[in-house]
C-alpha cells in the first residue's frame, strides 16, 4: 500500500509545481509522474534526458564524469589521463570506490590521478605537445601500464586539439593502445552522453584489437558488463556465475583490464547489469559479433534467483543444474537474513533517487525485506529506463526525473518515507529532517550489495540506518512534554 | 594632462590595418604624442615598421618559455621604437592549434596588471586581427579598454561587408560598455568613386569617413625597409596624408554608436555605385546546362 492514492499523488505533484514560474512549471511537469501500470510506454507519461533548468539544484554530472568517472576509470591496468586543467581529475580521484586487486602505481592505477594540468599557455598554444610528452613520461615511469586513455576536459574541445593524431603517434611509439576520448564536459545534458562516448571509444579503439587471434574458448564464456565493482559488487556477482559453471572472461569495468575488454568479443553471452551506461557496447557486440546480451539483477534473492535461472536458460543442462545448485546452496543464508531483518524492517517505506540502474534494480531487494519503495527517480535516465522502472514500481507510486532539490524535499515531507536512498548531497538534508538516509551511489562506504553476500550487507545496513536509536532522540527533553500535549490535542 | 585615449583598429583581413596603424602612430609620435601599440594578432606583425624588426618577441611566447605569464616583467615584453612609440605584441599560436583569442585576453590582462597603461601615455592603439571572430578578439573593446574604434576599409565589396559586420559587433559592446565608433579610414584601392562610396557608407552607419588615404607606392618602399613613410621619407606627399589622419583623430569628437545596415540596404548602396550588378532572380540555382537549354528554347 502506498501512503497516497493516485488522485492524492497527482494533487501533490500539482501542488509542488505551483511554486515554479510558468515556463519552469511546464517543463518540470513533464518530468514528474504517477506510475500507472496500464501505460505501456513511459514516454506517454514522463520525459527524460533533457537539459536541466538553471536554478533548480540538479545533481547531474557531465560527459567527462560519465566517461572517466564511470566507464573508463575502473579499468585498472591503464593510465587514464584527465586532459585539461587539474581540477576535474583531482576532485574526482578515487571517489567511486571501484575496488580492484593489484599494486597501485605498479600494475594498477585506479586510485591515482594523471593530469596534463593545463596552464594559460597550453590553452593559447594548444596542448598536443604536452600530451605527447606526458604519454612518454607515463611510459617511462609506469612501464607496466597496458595502455592509456585520454579523457578530454572542456578546453580540449574548445581549442580543437588533435588528440586523435597524438594518440595514434604515441600508440605506434609505445606499442600500446592509446585511446582518445572526446568526453568534454559541456557535451550533452548529463553524464549519460559521456557513457555513450566512452562506449564508442571502446568500440573504435579497443574491441576489435584481438579479432582473428587464437582464443581458448569454452561454451560457457560470459562477460559481466556494467558492473563497476563498487565496494566489491562485481566480485560478489562473479562468484555466483562461476559457481553455476560459467567462465567469466571479462568484467566491465570494475576490477577490469584492457585485455579482458579485447577478449569480450569471444564470449557466448554478455550479461548486462547497468543498462544505461553500457547498453551501447552490448548492442554493438550483438550486431558485429552476434553475441546476445541480457539484462540481469543481482540485488536481493528474488531478483538473483530470477536472473540466475534466466542466464542458465541460455546454456545447457549442466549450467541449469548449476544455477539450481547455487540457489539451493544460498537459500539457508537468505532464510537466515530475512528471519533476522524482515521483522525489524517489514512495512517500512523507502524513497529512492539515484543514477544508472539502482532506482529500479534495488526495489526487489527492499521487497525481500518486506519494505516498499513508494517513489523513485533517476538523475540521467532515458525513457527506456523508465519503461523498465514502471513495471517494477507499484501502481500509483511517484516517479521523478532529474528531480530538483525543492521537489525531492517536498515529496519526502509529504510521503513521509521511513528511509531515503540517495547520495551525499541529499544525506544531511534528510537526516536533519529526522529521516534516515543510506547513500545508494557509494553504499555509504559499505558494500558490496550485489549477490547473496551483498544482500546480507544490504539488509544489515538498512537495519543500521532505520534502527539507529538516534531517531528517537530528535525531540530534546525540555520539549518532550510540549510535544506530547500537542499530539494529544491533535 | 589629457586623458589616455584607447583606440582599436579593425577591418577586413589584408586591408592594411597594420600599415595604416603604424604610419598613423608614427605621425602622432612626430606630433609629440606618447603612444603605445598593442598588437592583437598571433602573426605579430603590428609593430615591425616602428621597431625595424621582423617580428617582436610576444607576451605569449615569453610566457610559454618562462612557464607562465606571472613570471614575466613588463620590460621583457615592451620595446620602444621610432618616436618613442612603445610596442607590445600579444602573440599566440601558429595557425591551426590552440586558442589565439585566449592569448589576446591573457596578454591584455597582463599589460593592465603590470601597469603598462601609465599616465604619461596619450594614446594606445590596438591592432586587431581581421574580424571579431570570438570573445578574445573583442577583448580590446570591452569595458575600460578601447573607447574609440576606427574601421579600415576600401571601396571593395568585401571590405564594406566586413565594415558593416564590425559595426554590428560594436553595437553589442556599445550597449554594455562605452565603446564608440570614431570613423572609417578609407585605405584606397583606387576603385571608382571610392571616396564618395565610403562617405555614403559612413553616413548610413551614422559615422564619418575620417580620412581618405590615397594609394602610393612609397608605402611599399618604406615597408620593404621595415619603416613607416613618416620615418623613411618625411617629405613624401603620403607622409602628409598620415599626418592629416593623425590630426583628424586628435581632434575627433564624433564618437557614435553605429547604425549597421541590413544586407539588402548595403547591396542597394553597392548597386547604386555600380560595384554590384542588379540581381537576376530568375537565374539563381540554375546550372549551365539548364541556362543553355532555356536560351535555346
Amino acid at each position: 500500500m502506498t501512503t497516497l492514492s493516485r488522485a492524492e499523488t497527482e494533487a501533490l505533484i500539482a501542488e509542488v509545481l505551483e511554486v515554479y514560474p510558468e515556463k519552469a512549471k511546464k517543463d518540470r511537469a513533464k518530468h514528474l509522474a504517477v506510475n500507472d501500470h496500464s501505460v505501456e510506454q513511459s514516454k506517454k507519461c514522463i520525459t527524460s534526458n533533457r537539459k536541466s533548468l538553471p536554478g533548480v539544484m540538479t545533481i547531474r554530472g557531465c560527459a567527462y564524469a560519465g566517461s572517466k568517472g564511470v566507464v573508463w576509470g575502473p579499468i585498472k591496468d591503464m593510465v587514464h589521463i584527465s586532459h585539461g586543467p587539474v581540477g576535474c581529475g583531482q576532485y574526482s580521484r578515487a571517489g567511486r570506490r571501484n575496488y580492484y586487486v593489484g599494486t597501485t602505481g605498479v600494475d594498477s592505477f585506479g586510485t591515482m590521478n594523471f593530469t596534463s594540468d593545463f596552464q594559460e599557455k597550453d590553452i593559447v598554444f594548444g596542448g598536443d605537445k604536452k600530451l605527447s610528452k606526458l604519454i612518454e613520461e607515463v611510459e617511462l615511469l609506469f612501464p607496466l601500464a597496458r595502455g592509456i586513455s585520454v579523457q578530454s576536459e572542456c578546453p580540449i574541445g574548445l581549442i580543437g586539439d588533435d588528440i586523435e593524431a597524438v594518440s595514434k603517434k604515441a600508440a605506434a611509439a609505445t606499442g600500446k593502445p592509446v585511446i582518445p576520448v572526446r568526453c568534454e564536459g559541456f557535451r550533452g545534458v548529463s553524464q549519460s552522453l559521456g557513457h555513450h562516448i566512452a562506449n564508442d571509444a571502446i568500440r573504435d579503439w579497443v574491441l576489435d584489437q584481438r579479432d582473428g587471434q587464437e582464443f581458448a574458448a569454452t561454451p560457457y564464456d560470459v562477460a559481466i558488463i556494467g558492473d563497476y565493482n563498487i565496494g566489491g559488487d562485481a566480485w560478489a556477482s562473479r562468484i555466483l556465475l562461476e559457481e553455476m559453471g560459467l567462465r567469466v572472461v571479462a568484467q566491465w569495468s570494475g576490477d577490469g583490464t584492457l585485455a579482458e575488454m579485447m577478449n569480450t568479443p569471444k564470449v557466448k553471452l554478455n550479461l548486462l547489469h547497468c543498462y544505461r551506461s553500457m547498453n551501447y557496447i552490448s548492442r554493438h557486440m550483438e550486431e558485429k559479433y552476434g553475441i546476445p546480451w541480457m539484462e540481469y539483477n543481482f540485488f536481493g534473492p528474488t531478483k538473483i534467483i530470477e536472473s540466475l535461472r534466466n542466464i542458465a536458460a541460455f546454456f545447457d543442462d549442466r549450467i541449469k543444474e548449476g544455477a539450481e545448485r547455487v540457489i539451493a546452496r544460498y537459500q539457508p543464508m537468505v532464510d537466515e537474513i530475512t528471519a533476522k531483518y524482515k521483522p525489524r524492517l517489514a512495512g517500512k517505506k523507502v524513497m529512492l533517487y539515484v543514477g544508472g540502474l539502482r532506482p529500479r534494480h534495488v526495489i526487489g531487494a527492499y521487497e525481500d525485506l518486506g519494505m516498499e519503495v513508494i517513489g523513485t527517480g533517476y538523475e540521467f535516465a532515458h525513457n527506456d529506463d523508465y519503461d523498465r522502472t514502471m513495471k517494477e514500481m507499484g501502481d500509483a507510486t511517484l516517479l521523478y526525473d532529474d528531480v530538483t532539490g525543492f521537489e525531492l524535499e517536498e515529496f519526502v515531507k509529504r510521503l513521509k518515507p521511513d528511509l531515503v536512498g540517495s547520495g551525499i548531497k541529499e544525506k544531511y538534508i534528510f537526516q536533519k529532517m529526522g529521516i534516515p538516509l543510506r547513500q545508494m551511489h557509494s553504499w555509504d562506504y559499505s558494500g558490496p550489495y550485489h549477490g547473496y553476500d551483498g544482500f546480507a550487507i544490504f539488509a544489515r545496513d538498512m537495519d543500521i540506518a532505520l534502527s539507529n536509536p538516534v531517531w528517537s532522540k530528535l525531540v530534546p527533553p525540555w520539549q518532550q512534554g510540549v510535544v506530547a500535549e500537542a499530539q494529544k490535542a491533535a | 594632462m589629457a586623458k589616455l585615449r584607447q583606440c582599436a583598429i579593425y577591418g577586413k583581413g589584408g586591408i592594411g590595418k597594420s600599415t595604416t596603424t603604424q604610419n598613423l602612430v608614427a605621425a602622432l609620435a612626430e606630433a609629440g604624442k606618447k603612444v603605445m601599440i598593442v598588437g592583437c594578432d598571433p602573426k605579430a606583425d603590428s609593430t615591425r615598421l616602428i621597431l625595424h624588426s621582423k617580428a617582436q618577441t610576444t607576451v605569449m611566447h615569453l610566457a610559454a618559455e618562462s612557464g607562465s605569464v606571472e613570471d614575466l616583467e613588463l620590460e621583457d615584453v615592451l620595446s620602444v621604437g621610432f618616436g618613442g612609440v612603445k610596442c607590445v605584441e600579444s602573440g599566440g599560436p601558429e595557425p591551426g592549434v590552440g586558442c589565439a583569442g585566449r592569448g589576446v585576453i591573457t596578454a591584455i590582462n597582463f599589460l593592465e596588471e603590470e601597469g603598462a597603461y601609465d599616465d604619461a601615455l596619450d594614446f594606445v592603439f590596438y591592432d586587431v586581427l581581421g574580424d571579431v571572430v570570438c570573445g578574445g578578439f573583442a577583448m580590446p573593446i570591452r569595458e575600460n579598454k578601447a573607447q574609440e574604434i576606427y574601421i579600415v576599409c576600401s571601396g571593395e565589396m568585401m571590405a564594406m561587408y566586413a565594415a558593416n559586420n564590425i559595426a554590428k559587433g560594436i553595437v553589442k559592446y556599445a550597449n554594455s560598455g562605452g565603446v564608440r565608433l570614431g570613423g572609417l579610414i578609407c585605405n584606397s584601392r583606387n576603385t571608382d568613386r571610392e571616396d564618395d562610396l565610403i562617405v555614403a557608407l559612413a553616413e548610413r552607419l551614422g559615422t564619418q569617413m575620417i580620412h581618405f588615404v590615397p594609394r602610393d607606392n612609397v608605402v611599399q618602399h618604406a615597408e620593404i625597409r621595415r619603416m613607416t613613410v613618416i620615418e623613411y621619407d618625411p617629405k613624401a606627399k603620403q607622409a602628409d596624408e598620415y599626418r592629416a589622419l593623425a590630426q583628424k583623430i586628435i581632434a575627433n569628437t564624433k564618437l557614435v554608436i553605429p547604425t549597421p545596415v541590413e544586407m539588402e540596404e548595403l547591396e542597394d548602396l553597392l548597386m547604386e555605385f555600380g560595384i554590384m550588378e542588379q540581381e537576376d532572380e530568375s537565374i539563381i540555382g540554375k546550372t549551365a546546362a539548364e541556362l543553355a537549354a532555356e536560351l535555346a528554347a
